[in-house]
């Protein structure tokens, strides 16, 4: 029997730490695959509704018309790309206002019992299934609304109202977190010169954290933007551009919900489903890059 | 105005608004459960649902849903913790690190509807698994991996430098530091995290309409066979989940008794849900206890 020298005999703990990092390293790997994966075949399949020549670029962004099944068709997305930056916009601006008041509420009114009171309420929020907020938007806040303003209930108010719920959560542990990272010694000097809390809060908190809370707004609104099945339950899906807050619209997530199971794939309708899930992945590329530069403004 | 007075006024409003999302909170959980618990059965939990006759119950949904959530932790924990470990442990600051943090945080923030639409597009038509529960699973990968990155590499980055440290001079490999020392201090804060995003998952239904399906086959509860077909257990059967029957009940319902369905699996999903969430505390809290007093540290 020979007994092979020790020196080409691989160590155990080299094996397990060549094993181990090869192991992590498939799994990153495995990351970048899905995503350039994910770009790669949305992409082709959202561009060959013009690459195929039946439909022009411009017509699909601004054009007004959707009626693909009519005697000439023609594949207007503009109502749910309006639609869909309407109800995104009104949800910030309502929940922006409501999230930021919480979250001084939990860092410079109360820090005590408001975090211990708010924090809980957030989280349980957050983890309210989205097709729960689509139910009781469904159920209380289209009667409510069909009660008190003119109209069915349904629509652009309604998919706004339900949303701006639902990223209040995310507004307000982004905008809570940049509060409490505030250096505690700009708050002490302007109290020291005599400011009441107010202004302190108005004149030296608010502009310093501005950028971090902006970014806290951009997440909600990049979430509110994605956002498919509650706004679908609620705003009443009709292919125009919305001329009232309580007329009923579409937003993109909404027609692709309901429209993909019904068109075959490869028909020309089917294709401009896939450009408009082409386009909330092109909008999603905008809100991250919104947040990086909100990000290093912050830095500075 | 004085600033004093502007300071009150102030003050008020702020004490209001937050009281508001406070009442918000209350109104909806109240009314959900107001709602749903008279409705909610021992019955409603364990039979399936009726097409057009009122009494159907969620059975097979609910348990649809806690096979799909079981099927995709087992794919995305391992595959989470290996690149979150190799995110906070072995990457080097740079262009690749950089490269692959924008990725997470890409991915984490696409809509849920875009992966459910490439789930269609990749594993249910060109891998061919049809619309089943291992297309719904990978799907949910997609969805979940990037947060279980994101939690692993954050679990990771807290733990104290010095027990890195200490197993470094004691001459340990990396790997057995990373799995002996590391891993345990920073397990706590994985299992809360997992369990969390269990609930997010659970709640999913966008991303699942395209891949798991909207409907379930009958299924026959004794036969444990994962091959047949009418077996709860077979991974390739069109699955139909809680959220994604309460989204199909709501906007095309045939029952009589449809609003009252939905209320009722409204309330049972939002109580998983709370459920997941008093779990995550407890089992956080349990086990970060067990393991810091215990005496086995290597």
């Amino acid at each position: 029997m020979r007994v092979e020298p020790k020196k080409n005999k691989i160590e155990k703990h080299h094996l397990e730490d060549f094993v181990g990092r090869a192991y992590m390293s498939f799994c990153v790997l495995l990351l970048i695959v899905i995503i350039v994966s994910m770009v790669y075949f949305v992409a082709s399949k959202g561009i060959s509704t013009f690459t195929s020549g039946d439909v022009k670029i411009t017509e699909f962004l601004f054009g007004t018309k959707w009626s693909p099944e009519g005697d000439a068709p023609s594949y207007g997305a503009f109502p749910f790309i309006a639609g869909s930056f309407l109800v995104t916009l009104i949800a910030a601006l309502i929940a922006s206002p409501l999230s930021i008041c919480a979250a001084l509420f939990m860092t410079e009114i109360v820090p005590g019992w408001g975090k211990k009171l708010l924090q809980p309420v957030i989280e349980l929020l957050s983890g309210i299934p989205s097709v729960v907020y689509g139910f009781v938007g469904l159920s209380v806040i289209v009667p409510f609304l069909r009660n008190t303003f003119p109209g069915q209930g349904i629509g652009v108010a309604a998919g706004a109202l339900v949303l701006s719920v639902m990223i209040l959560p995310t507004i307000t542990s982004v905008a809570a977190d940049a509060l409490a990272s505030l250096p505690q010694n700009l708050k002490e000097s302007s109290f020291a010169l005599g400011a009441t809390r107010w202004q302190t809060i108005a004149r030296v908190i608010l502009p310093t954290t501005f950028p971090a809370i902006m970014t806290g707004v951009v997440l909600g609104m990049a979430r509110a933007f994605g956002e498919a099945l509650a706004v679908q339950m609620v705003i009443g899906n009709a292919p125009f551009v919305p001329k009232s807050l309580f007329e009923s619209a579409s937003t993109l997530t909404s027609v692709i919900t309901l429209s993909m199971g019904n068109t075959t794939m490869g028909s020309p309708q089917n294709n401009a489903l896939w450009s408009m899930a082409l386009v909330l992945m092109l909008m999603t590329f905008v809100f991250v890059l919104l947040v990086r530069m909100l990000e290093r403004r912050n830095k500075i | 105005m004085k600033p004093r007075t502007a300071d009150k006024i102030a003050t008020a409003l702020i004490v209001f608004f937050a009281l508001l999302i406070v009442a918000i909170l209350i109104g909806l959980l109240g009314y959900i459960l107001v709602r749903g618990l008279n409705h909610i059965s021992w019955d409603f939990l364990t039979s399936a649902p009726q097409k057009i006759r009122a009494g159907g119950g969620v059975g097979p949904q609910l348990f649809n849903s806690i096979y799909l959530l079981v099927l995709t932790l087992i794919i995305t924990v391992p595959l989470g913790l290996g690149a979150g470990i190799f995110m906070a442990e072995y990457a080097r600051p740079g262009k690749l690190t950089n490269f692959i943090r924008l990725i997470v945080e890409v991915l984490s923030s696409f809509p849920s509807i875009v992966v459910g639409l490439f789930g269609l597009l990749l594993i249910v038509n060109t891998f061919d698994l049809g619309f089943s529960l291992v297309s719904g699973a990978l799907a949910l990968t997609f969805f979940n991996l990037p947060l279980m990155v994101r939690i692993t590499e954050q679990a990771f980055r807290t733990v104290p430098k010095q027990q890195k440290e200490a197993g470094f001079a004691l001459g340990l490999s990396k790997w057995k530091i990373v799995t002996n020392v590391l891993f345990p201090v920073a397990l706590p804060t994985i299992i809360t995290g997992t369990i969390l995003s269990a609930g997010r998952v659970f709640g999913e239904a966008a991303a699942l309409m395209f891949t798991a399906g909207m409907s379930s086959p009958r299924l026959d509860f004794s036969n444990w066979n994962p091959s047949s077909p009418t077996s709860p257990l077979n991974p390739f059967r069109p699955a139909e989940t809680l959220a994604v029957h309460i989204w199909k009940i709501n906007s095309e319902g045939l029952a009589p008794d449809a609003a009252q369905i939905a209320a009722g699996a409204s309330a049972v999903l939002v109580i998983t849900v709370l459920i997941f969430n008093l779990a995550a505390r407890y089992f956080g809290r349990v086990i970060y206890r067990k393991l810091t007093a215990s005496k086995r540290m290597s």
